[in-house]
């Protein structure tokens, strides 16, 4: 990985060309946004024994996006993209519930823990038969996926009887809707999950061989590497994922709701992996941008609130900053706005292969 | 040029009701000449979906009152999509039902497919939310009053405030249901007809956002309402379970809800009563899901080639606080 030919090297240029510059730039303009309408914005305070602030409450709502984003971003990084993701959600929550609301005692710790392992075990199975139609099949993976993605929300139903299950379980409440050192215990969830998968992903050649996969699964194959066998598993990671974004958004309300649970959050999460810096082409991921993406996409949703945009145009609103995110994330339109800047770094000889960098390049280097 | 295309329509309208008949007419007779008994109704029923415990009452009441005439029931569930709702009401039309009745998701769009089943000789009912077309495409409309919902809303809301001892102006904060659904619309515009009339002055409103009839949209819009809001007094919502998701969020902020902000909801689902008679909301306006027997009347007239009135009402009354722990017992749904 070369950086790029600087002729007056200044710490500037080097940040603003960091791969994760656009998104934190956009984040914070973003929260920035918020403080003329909600004087207090980043204030943090305690109420009823927990921390309580906008920045609280956007990791909160945020933490499932954030989980499945994650997976999402592996999933892409091989080329393909799980569809599914939400119904894996409703499936999740729907079977957790059901199995908690049928116990005698639904604040017994064994219960819950059983709940959650079948709700995390049919998530996992779900992941398993996406990566089988993919990788051993053939199947395209937006094709594959898209059953899940249709069928799984009517399973959803058929578990909860079509009915919301509410639930009154005080240790599973914690894990979406609970606190722990004052603080909201998903950011534990997903901060454990988060270093996991970087972990895995960045000190061990598996990102690696996941990237190979989705650079080329042919030639990855010939190198030896079990393509096949990488996808079955990333696949089954972001349906793990899924699974305990599932857990939280039902933890969250204390109930199970097979219709709405995870609706279009996996458009969201594909748009978090995208603004996050990941190509949809795969061959190359960036975790730490997909969490911040997952976390633009959530500061919006909130922005959108406190601002008072009518709710008529709630998505207007949504869509133009998502354009406009999208367009700073693009070097061609940055050298054609910014100009002199941008062409100064074109005429660099540095790099002549204009569209493999036309996205931040993400190598093992992490 | 307008009222052309208003007698047109009008005209066609008349000429298929005048068919309708007639056909019921036809096949009425043969059938009780030849066995005495009449040929079983077949309905079709395409609902909005399974979102909230008041629909799945609203469902299993249909269904059951079907059963209970007699009448063949093909069900339908859109899940909360207008083009599934199409394409049911186009199955239902391909397999020729006696009656077609449905729910629509959204107010607009229906024409192209009501018009199929004019054409079809199929008379159409809704069934609770209505639609904007004209209004010789349908037969009648079985459901509640939403823009009535919204004014018993505000009339119940003076009652909370006086027996809260509230005193000077109200900041309340609203939460909508789905844009553009039909109950969304008319309880926020019978609400506000109710405060511009009466309490201009005093009533104001400081937030309003869609939290789409959920609890998870009720409680994340309502926590961010706290940020921008914080000195909100009442909380109307658009039905029980975003309320029941906001209670949450005022729950999260360490405020009390039914206390520090007094909530009032629509609709009256087992949830909502468990939540009252816990003193965390303090008024339901009832929207009655049990419509099956008044529609299966409906379909049994129409079907008859009888005349209807447009719209048939549901039987419905507001609860406070004080009537929760009595009432609890006998909501059903």
């Amino acid at each position: 990985m070369s950086t790029p030919a600087v002729t007056t090297p200044s710490r500037w240029r080097a940040l603003t060309h960091h791969h994760l510059f656009w998104p934190v730039a956009v984040l914070i303009a973003l929260l920035l946004v918020n403080v003329p309408f909600t004087p207090d914005f980043f204030a943090i305070r305690m109420a009823d024994g927990h921390l309580y602030g906008s920045l609280i409450s956007i990791v909160l709502f945020g933490s499932p996006l954030i989980l499945v984003a994650v997976g999402m971003t592996l999933v892409i990084a091989t080329g393909g993209i799980d569809l599914s993701v939400g119904a894996v959600v409703a499936i999740t929550g729907a079977l957790t519930c059901s199995y908690i609301s049928d116990q005698a005692d639904q604040n017994a710790l064994a219960g819950v823990f059983l709940a959650m392992g079948i709700g995390l075990v049919a998530a996992v199975v779900c992941g398993l038969w996406n990566g089988f139609l993919v990788a051993r099949m053939g199947i395209q993976p937006i094709i594959a996926t898209l059953i899940i993605m249709v069928a799984g929300r009517g399973v959803a139903q058929l578990i909860t009887d079509g009915q919301i299950i509410t639930i009154n379980s005080e240790p599973y409440k914690l894990i979406g809707g609970g606190y722990w050192l004052t603080l909201p215990f998903s950011i534990f969830v997903v901060a454990a999950v988060v270093a996991v998968t970087v972990a895995l992903t960045r000190r061990t050649a598996l990102g690696l061989l996941v990237e190979s996969v989705g650079g080329n699964a042919e030639a990855s194959r010939l190198v030896g590497i079990r393509s096949r066998r990488i996808k079955i598993m990333v696949y089954m990671f972001c349906a793990l994922c899924a699974g305990i974004a599932g857990l939280m958004i039902s933890s969250n309300t204390s109930a199970a709701d097979g219709n709405n649970a995870g609706l279009w959050i996996e458009l969201d999460a594909i748009l978090a992996v995208v603004i996050g810096g990941t190509s949809l082409l795969g061959g190359r991921f960036s975790i730490g941008g997909t969490v911040i993406g997952a976390l633009v996409i959530q500061t919006l949703t909130t922005t959108i609130y406190t601002i008072g945009v009518p709710t008529q145009t709630n998505l207007v609103f949504k869509a133009a900053v998502v354009i406009v995110v999208c367009l700073l994330q693009s070097p061609k339109f940055r050298a054609k706005v910014l100009g002199a800047k941008g062409r100064a770094r074109t005429t660099a000889p540095a790099e002549p292969s204009a569209p493999a960098d036309a996205a931040p390049k993400m190598e093992v280097s992490r | 040029m307008l009222n052309r295309r208003n007698f047109l329509t009008a005209a066609v309208g008349v000429a298929a009701t005048a068919g309708l008949a007639a056909c019921a007419k036809e096949d009425g007779s043969p059938t009780g000449s030849s066995s005495g008994g009449s040929k079983t109704i077949t309905l079709g029923f395409s609902q909005v979906g399974s979102e909230s415990g008041w629909r799945t009452a609203n469902t299993d009441s249909v269904k059951s009152a079907a059963k209970e005439a007699g009448y063949k029931l093909q069900f339908s569930d859109a899940q909360q999509k207008q083009e599934n709702q199409i394409s049911a009401i186009r199955s239902f039309i391909a397999q020729k039902v006696d009656v077609i009745a449905f729910s629509p998701v959204v107010v607009t769009g229906w024409d192209a497919v009501l018009k199929e089943a004019q054409t079809a000789k199929i008379p159409v009912v809704l069934t609770d939310r209505s639609v904007e077309s004209d209004e010789s495409l349908f037969v009648a409309l079985v459901g509640s009053d939403f823009t009535d919902e919204g004014r018993r809303a505000a009339k119940i809301l003076e009652k909370v405030l006086e027996k809260a001892g509230h005193k000077g102006k109200v900041k309340i904060a609203q939460l909508e249901g789905t844009t553009g659904a039909a109950p969304a619309i008319e309880r926020a515009k019978g609400f506000k007809e109710v405060m511009d009339a009466e309490h201009k002055d005093d009533w104001e409103i400081v937030a309003s956002q869609t939290g789409d009839f959920t609890r998870a949209g009720g409680k994340q819009v309502m926590a961010a309402f706290l940020q921008s809001n914080p000195d909100i007094d009442v909380l109307f919502a658009h039905n029980d379970d975003m309320g029941l998701g906001a209670i949450q969020a005022i729950e999260a902020a360490g405020k009390k809800p039914g206390k520090d902000i007094l909530i009032v909801t629509v609709d009256g689902v087992k949830d909502g009563f468990i939540a009252m008679s816990e003193g965390k909301i303090n008024a339901i306006v009832e929207c009655n899901p049990l419509l099956g027997p008044q529609l299966m009347e409906v379909v049994k007239t129409v079907h008859e080639g009888g005349t209807v009135e447009r719209w048939i009402k549901t039987k419905e009354s507001d609860f406070m606080q004080d009537q929760a722990k009595d009432a609890l017992p006998t909501r059903k749904y």
